[in-house]
């Protein structure tokens, strides 16, 4: 397990959560997550063998509702807070996707 | 005269027309004026609004007069949504953000008559255990200036304790609304999972968070409660589970708890609880002996873990949930030509350290070839947490509630554990398995360190029994004053 964190790691998580990171919190985060991580790490000393996971205390769901057409956001209030936003268009806009 | 303002005081004073709903919410803004300036819990003051909505309730005295919250100031965390009022989650990232609708609770908290007077401070995304982390800066505790008002809810604990409001809201992710109720010295409830809707609050563990009342006694708190719970199309994660009148039953049951027995996992208090805070635990247990219940020894083995499966658990859920930030159809975005930069830069400048830190260590437990041992392996421990409960509230030596401490320490000074992320997470040891149980569990108020800092007691109880948890709050309650303390800068 992990002690630490190489700075590379460090990168490739980041890149797989669309974060940029500066040198000096790749640093920081190698260190800290490290320290999190060793101490996180406990959980796998514990014998689990045949233990089924929780994901979610929900006991009963209902699942299953009536498909019907219902009132939903108006176009113009789902592109008020866009940052940028084609609102004749009804179109949310993005930087080029391709360079 | 605020000094008496409670949730049923401000409701009963504007049903006997004695104090109508605009007096008591000029108070409430004469206060946050006052206080506010030194205090910062609130991130968004709604002067106009709140005074225009309770003169509407005034002028339309028959029609709210029965209802349980009429004319009742309410501060709302800022990371519930209200339409048309900025909800900021404490975030550069959603520092604009103005929501198109309501929260399920803020719309059942107007239709019962509550007036909204603002959005109180809060760690970023929820994300924090001293308010510390928010992009706004702290929010200070009323009881001593230098130091933390607790976390995440920081802002709305500070705003009751000071008198600001009666009542607000919290989110409970891992102890948020619990541990800022302790170190503020009020009451502060986390319902069991699923019993409030959490439609409209901002997502961080989606498998743990539940809105709560935080408020200077237990009765409100019980009061508040059957206004907020109950099922939600919109939740699917909200239960069908009837919805008692809480407040009735606490009346009816006269604080009477004999017989009532009391799980205290003994083993736990023994390290790590300031001795101030131990003391005043002791004593409130035997407040509750003293009425008449049995305090009984539980075992709670796995509880250890707690904060280690909490903190692998929780940021799995925030990096997923945090995903939704990238800067396309709400918030912040970086100025930028290319679409993936924009995504990495917007969420680089938008989010606060903490926040990165949780979603990095999220994105990590969550990758390919760490799932199973990272993941996977706190959501089985998960279930062993959840076992050692359903042994304690099952079987012939049942208890019906568990008492312990809800933070091992009183509030810390401000600056003292920014540092270092992981001392700041074992602080949480007592308040997180009951959210990884799904647990009802409440703070109340129970004495004060000889530093005159507010101690809590934490009892946590069976799912969907908020009424015995209450039952038993208020029974200690009734045979003590904590509960009717103020903070020095609150007094006139």
């Amino acid at each position: 397990m992990p002690s630490g964190f190489t700075r590379d790691e460090v990168a490739a998580i980041a890149a797989l959560a669309h974060l940029e990171l500066d040198a000096s919190e790749i640093d920081l985060f190698a260190r800290q997550l490290g320290e999190v991580l060793a101490y996180a790490a406990e959980v796998q000393q514990i014998d689990t063998t045949g233990v089924a996971p929780t994901a979610s205390v929900v006991t009963r769901h209902a699942a299953d509702r009536p498909d019907a057409v219902r009132p939903s956001l108006d176009r113009a209030e789902a592109l008020a807070n866009a940052p940028d936003a084609a609102v004749e268009a009804g179109l949310f806009k993005v930087p080029r996707v391709m360079g | 005269m605020n000094d008496t303002m409670t949730v049923r005081n401000v409701r009963d004073a504007f049903r006997a027309r004695t104090r109508s709903a605009a007096e008591t919410c000029r108070d409430a803004l004469a206060r946050i004026e006052r206080l506010d300036p030194q205090l910062h819990a609130f991130n968004t003051i709604v002067a106009d609004r709140a005074l225009a909505r309770a003169e509407s309730i005034d002028r339309h005295f028959d029609r709210w007069r029965h209802a349980p919250l009429a004319g009742v100031p309410v501060a709302l965390k800022d990371n519930l949504c209200t339409r048309g009022l900025r909800t900021t989650a404490s975030s550069r990232i959603l520092e604009r953000f103005v929501p198109p609708y309501d929260a399920t609770v803020v719309a059942r908290l107007e239709t019962a008559g509550a007036v909204i007077v603002g959005k109180t401070n809060c760690d970023e995304f929820a994300m924090g255990s001293s308010n510390e982390n928010s992009a706004f800066g702290p929010t200070r505790n009323p009881w001593a200036v230098d130091r933390t008002p607790g976390g995440s809810s920081g802002g709305s604990a500070a705003a009751v304790a000071a008198g600001m409001a009666p009542l607000a809201l919290g989110s409970d992710t891992g102890g948020s609304v619990r541990q800022p109720a302790c170190l503020c010295g009020v009451v502060g409830l986390k319902p069991t999972y699923g019993r409030v809707s959490r439609y409209g609050l901002i997502a961080f563990g989606s498998s743990l968070d539940q809105i709560g009342p935080m408020t200077r006694s237990v009765g409100d708190a019980a009061t508040v409660l059957a206004v907020i719970a109950g099922e939600d199309p919109a939740d699917a994660t909200s239960a069908p589970e009837p919805v008692p009148d809480y407040a009735s039953a606490l009346e009816q049951g006269g604080g009477d708890i004999r017989g009532s027995r009391i799980g205290v996992p003994w083993s736990l208090l023994d390290q790590g609880v300031d001795a101030d805070v131990r003391r005043a635990i002791d004593a409130a247990l035997q407040v509750l002996r003293a009425r008449g219940a049995t305090l009984v020894n539980v075992d709670l083995p796995h509880a250890k873990h707690a904060i280690a499966v909490y903190y692998l658990v929780a940021t799995a859920e925030a990096s997923s949930n945090l995903a939704r930030y990238d800067g396309v159809r709400y918030g912040y975005r970086a100025d930028c030509t290319e679409l993936r930069a924009m995504y990495a830069k917007t969420r680089a400048q938008g989010f606060g350290p903490e926040v990165k830190r949780r979603i990095m260590l999220g994105t990590y437990v969550l990758s390919a070839g760490y799932y199973d041992a990272y993941y996977l392996k706190a959501q089985q421990v998960r279930t062993l947490i959840l076992r050692d409960y359903e042994h304690a509230f099952g079987g012939p030596h049942a208890v019906d509630v568990i008492a312990m401490p809800t933070s091992p320490t009183a509030a810390f000074r401000l600056g003292e554990r920014v540092s270092d992320p992981l001392q700041m997470y074992l602080a949480d040891i007592f308040t997180v398995s009951a959210n990884l149980a799904g647990l009802p569990a409440i703070s109340v108020p129970c004495g004060f360190t000889a530093d005159q800092l507010p101690v809590g007691l934490q009892l946590t109880g069976r799912r969907f029994d908020e009424a015995t948890l209450l039952r038993v709050a208020d029974a200690y309650e009734r045979d003590t004053a904590w509960w009717t303390q103020h903070p020095p800068i609150a007094r006139r």
